[in-house]
């Protein structure tokens, strides 16, 4: 079968439903980006405390480090599983996007099974090798799990940022022909920040989750050992983390602006390229010169408008300026709340004892999670209508295969069901008391 | 350089159905061993399955990764055209995963019974849909494009049900071997011979149905059918066969280990014999030549394998040594010093001691020499473009890990053992 025929035969579908599809397409990413996060930073949590335990001797961090590892496994387990899905959906849901690039991003996802395949292994040693194996040894099972978090985010990311800045290959017929693959995917310009700002992202989001549960049982009156070494280890990760984000947003705000203008000017829904374009903060005033001075640090820079592409080229600016601005909003709330932790912790070597800020923290939980959400939708739907920036549109992508609304409503089943299931779980775990984390042949 | 791909494709295949398949036969014999009187039976099943499946999973992704990186087109014309059984195998999977996960927080009969079943329509579905996407591939029926196929027939025909129903049984025969020697190993001779017969029903089971599957494919996969009917083809089925017939034999004598070993090479012997009998075609008119991604591609992806197997295989004969040898089974003695420290139960905790007193200074040194780096790094990368801005980004995140451990261990300044 000659080259050219095979391009033609994934040239453009007929598919009624490429907004399901895609839909379909965003809700799997929001079901397994949370869960992600906590594959990525729970292992560096839960290697802390057991570090700490084999430091000071104090039981309550074993205790902390046993009941936590069988969690992470919980959650891991559901990581595993939705991103299976979404490995299935880029053959499902995007054939023209596979079939025409598969060849150069597809090392990415080579990685990044290597990564896992160590994850799940390391795992599955650590959380079965409690009192198993010499502490030491125990211990040190521990670090390749946080490696492989660190390696899985990085090659999967380099996918996303490829997407976004594509390069390392060139279009003939359909076809992408003169491919470098390692350039393409890691030389990107677009894969320092994404990465960065994930992976920082995981440790907002896990610790201030972890710390909104256990904050509810503070605000219950529980001030047990157990419950404030919980909270010092995830409210500090959560701490550190919120203020360095504010720092790599900014770094990600650059680099849209020079690489993806357009992505840049939904921000703001700026229409006009304009010098010293000012930003309107909703509900509040507009700030002159502030745009300008945010994506390249200096007031009087001239911004690119929507209308430097015909309309078809730009993304749905209301969308994409909302979860902007959620993110953003989110992430400077966020960061203050650190600052009072760090303020407390260092200053007066204890947790803060204000039920308001225990209030705040157990809204944290969610709301990063809502920031971590709305961060990804507005690297996503800010890169529409393209699917691979600049190159091919997400029409072009789409399968011709009917059924898509079929199988979008069953996944949403599944995945409620899933979600009731990992909630559940989480209850029942948290529900079992201390003592059976304490090892028998103690 | 265009066929290694797909020996390693076929090679991961291999091993998923073999390890995979393991874990997905075990839900099926959970099945079969309800109620009260076999909670042994399950909990075994458990217990020897819970470390290694997320490892036997990734076969699967392994799998999937290589074809759409080095086969692009053809991985996706099969992924469009038969999305509804490749669908049907990923629901499958997420009920599986979740099975898993909620097996550690069960505490009643009930809730065990429904999440046993939950596993073992998982172990039904996912084998035989993937059975039925080879079947659909093997006789011919994905043509080349986005969704070109029928949706229905390509996947439900004699082929596909034949493998797929194959795929099922070879899962569950597997489970057993592989239980059966786990049991014995513990001393847990019952379970062992419960095992035991559950290996030689599906091994017949197995057996009979593969014995019918040359009429099959004559009637629905003439290809294939002449593919296995002579030459490699047919060695590779005849090995298959009668690596088949050894492992039951051994079985028969309780001899778990070598059995396993014989049933993984029937499995490899008839996946060869399948790619032997295609060659050089992948799908109708579009030979594995045609379909493969350029060189560079190529030899990215296997410059990128080689380097993961040195890191995976030593990690995976790691785990299951430890498996294996019954590391993780429940009231071994433990090592030399495991736990030597620490070992107070939760009432002798020391009391709540309150908060630590202001002003120790010993562990704020740390603090502000990271918080330090921290906030420099931070400046960096604030004013600076790269590449000094790769500087900054490395300070900035060693100095926040480093600030993470400072801070955290605040307490244990004055705290104490
Ligand atoms: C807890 C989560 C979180 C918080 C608090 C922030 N972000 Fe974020 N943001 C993300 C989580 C996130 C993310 C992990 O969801 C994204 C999606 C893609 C990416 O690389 O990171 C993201 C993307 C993203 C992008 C688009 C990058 C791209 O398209 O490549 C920009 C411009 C920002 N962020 C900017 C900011 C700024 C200025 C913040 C400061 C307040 C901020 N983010 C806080
Ligand atoms: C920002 C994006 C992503 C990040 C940071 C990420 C990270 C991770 C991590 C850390 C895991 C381990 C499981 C866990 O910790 O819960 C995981 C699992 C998985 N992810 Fe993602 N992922 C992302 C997106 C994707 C995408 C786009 C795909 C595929 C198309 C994907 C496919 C998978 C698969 C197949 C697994 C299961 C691996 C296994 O079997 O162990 N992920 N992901
Ligand atoms: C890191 C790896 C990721 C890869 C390879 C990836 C890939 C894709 C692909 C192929 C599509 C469909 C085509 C399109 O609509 O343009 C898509 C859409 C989308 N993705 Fe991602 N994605 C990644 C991470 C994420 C994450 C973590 C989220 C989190 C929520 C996300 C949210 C979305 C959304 C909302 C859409 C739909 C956009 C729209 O159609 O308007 N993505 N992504």
């Amino acid at each position: 079968m000659p080259l050219d025929l095979i391009a033609a035969a994934f040239g453009p579908v007929q598919q009624d439903y490429l907004l399901e599809a895609r839909q379909m397409q965003a809700m799997s990413f929001m079901v397994h980006i949370p869960l992600v996060c906590f594959g990525v930073a729970f292992p560096a949590f839960v290697v802390f405390a057991e570090w700490r335990h084999l430091r000071t001797g104090d039981p309550v961090y074993r205790t902390l480090a046993r009941r936590w590892s069988k969690v992470m496994l919980a959650l891991f387990a559901v990581g595993v599983v939705t991103g299976t899905i979404l490995s299935f959906e880029l053959g499902l849901l995007w054939p023209g996007f596979t079939a025409a690039f598969g060849d150069v991003f597809g090392l990415g996802f080579t990685l990044e099974a290597f990564s896992f395949f160590i994850e799940a292994i390391f795992i599955a040693i650590y959380v079965y090798g409690w009192d198993r194996l010499s502490p030491r040894a125990h211990l040190l099972t521990g670090i390749p799990v946080i490696v492989a978090g660190i390696t899985g985010s990085f090659f999967v990311i380099s996918v996303n940022a490829w997407m976004n800045s594509p390069s390392g290959f060139r279009v003939e017929n359909g076809q992408a022909v003169d491919i470098e693959p390692w350039g393409a995917l890691f030389g990107n310009d677009y894969l320092a920040h994404e990465v960065v700002h994930m992976y920082v992202a995981a440790y907002i989001v896990a610790g201030f989750v972890l710390a909104a549960v256990y904050g509810w049982q503070w605000l219950k009156g529980n001030r047990e050992r157990y419950v404030r070494a919980a909270l010092t280890i995830s409210l500090t990760a959560a701490a550190i983390a919120a203020p360095v984000q504010l720092i790599v947003g900014d770094w990600a705000a650059r680099t849209v602006a020079q690489e993806q203008p357009v992505k840049l000017a939904s921000f703001e829904n700026l229409e006009q390229t304009t010098k010293g374009a000012s930003f309107s903060i909703p509900g509040g005033p507009e700030i002159p010169n502030l745009l300008s001075l945010l994506a390249f640090h200096d007031p009087d820079a001239t911004v690119t408008g929507l209308d430097s592409v015909p309309p078809d080229d730009r993304p749905p600016v209301g969308i994409v300026r909302a979860s902007f601005l959620t993110m953003v909003g989110i992430g400077t709330l966020l960061a203050a709340l650190a600052a009072c932790v760090l303020y407390v912790r260092v200053r007066k070597r204890r947790l803060p004892e204000s039920r308001w800020f225990w209030r705040a923290t157990i809204a944290a939980g969610p709301l990063s999670v809502v920031a971590l959400i709305a961060g990804w939708v507005t690297t996503e739907v800010g890169r529409q209508p393209w699917v691979v920036y600049g190159v091919m549109r997400t029409e072009e992508a789409v399968t011709g295969a009917g059924g898509v609304p079929v199988g979008y409503a069953t996944l949403a089943l599944v995945y409620l069901a899933t979600l009731a299931a990992v909630v559940w779980i989480l209850r029942r775990l948290a529900a079992r008391p201390l003592e059976e984390d304490v090892p028998a042949h103690g | 350089m265009a066929e290694i791909p797909i020996l390693l494709i076929l090679a991961g295949l291999a091993l998923y159905t073999v390890l995979g398949g393991a874990d997905f036969g075990a839900g099926l014999w959970e099945l079969t061993a309800r109620g009260e009187r076999n909670t042994a039976l399950r909990d075994h099943t458990h217990r020897a399955m819970a470390p290694v499946w997320e490892a036997n999973h990734v076969w699967l992704i392994f799998a999937l990764t290589m074809c759409w990186t080095c086969y692009p087109e053809a991985f996706t014309s099969i992924a469009s055209t038969l999305s509804i059984p490749l669908f049907v195998a990923a629901v499958g999977i997420i009920m599986r995963g979740a099975a898993y996960a909620l097996r550690a927080g069960v505490s009643s009969p009930r809730e065990e019974g429904t999440i046993s079943l939950l596993f073992a329509l998982s172990s039904l579905l996912t084998p035989f849909a993937l059975g039925a996407v080879v079947g659909g591939i093997a006789s011919g029926r994905v043509p080349v494009g986005n969704a070109q196929g029928d949706e229905i027939t390509s996947w439900l025909n004699g082929t596909s049900l034949l493998i797929g129903t194959l795929a099922v049984v070879t899962s569950a025969y597997l489970a057993a071997v592989y239980l059966a020697g786990d049991a014995r190993r513990m001393g847990s001779d019952e379970v062992a011979d419960a095992f035991r017969r559950r290996a030689l029903l599906a091994g017949v089971v197995a057996g009979a149905i593969a014995a019918a599957g040359p009429f099959v494919l004559n009637a629905d996969a003439p290809g294939l059918y002449d593919g296995l009917t002579g030459g490699a083809g047919l060695a590779a089925l005849l090995a298959s066969a009668a690596a088949g017939l050894v492992a039951l034999a051994l079985v028969a004598n309780r001899r778990y280990e070598p059995a396993r070993v014989a049933a993984a090479a029937a499995v490899v012997a008839i996946v060869a014999g399948w790619g032997i009998a295609q060659q050089p075609e992948i799908l109708p008119g579009l030979t594995i030549e045609q379909a493969a991604a350029g060189d560079a591609t190529i030899a990215a992806v296997l410059i990128g394998f080689t380097a993961g197997m040195l890191i995976l295989l030593p990690s995976l004969a790691y785990l299951f040594r430890l498996v294996l040898t019954g590391r993780f089974d429940p009231a071994v003695p433990l090592p030399e010093g495991a736990d030597a420290r620490g070992s107070g139960i939760v009432g002798d905790l020391p009391d709540e001691r309150g908060d630590a007193p202001v002003g120790a200074a010993a562990g704020l040194r740390p603090v502000l020499g990271a918080g330090a780096v921290t906030a420099l790094g931070a400046a960096v990368t604030f004013f600076s473009d790269a590449p000094l801005r790769s500087v900054g980004v490395a300070a900035m995140l060693l100095g926040a890990a480093a600030c993470f451990v400072a801070v955290a261990s605040l307490d244990d300044a004055e705290a104490g053992p």
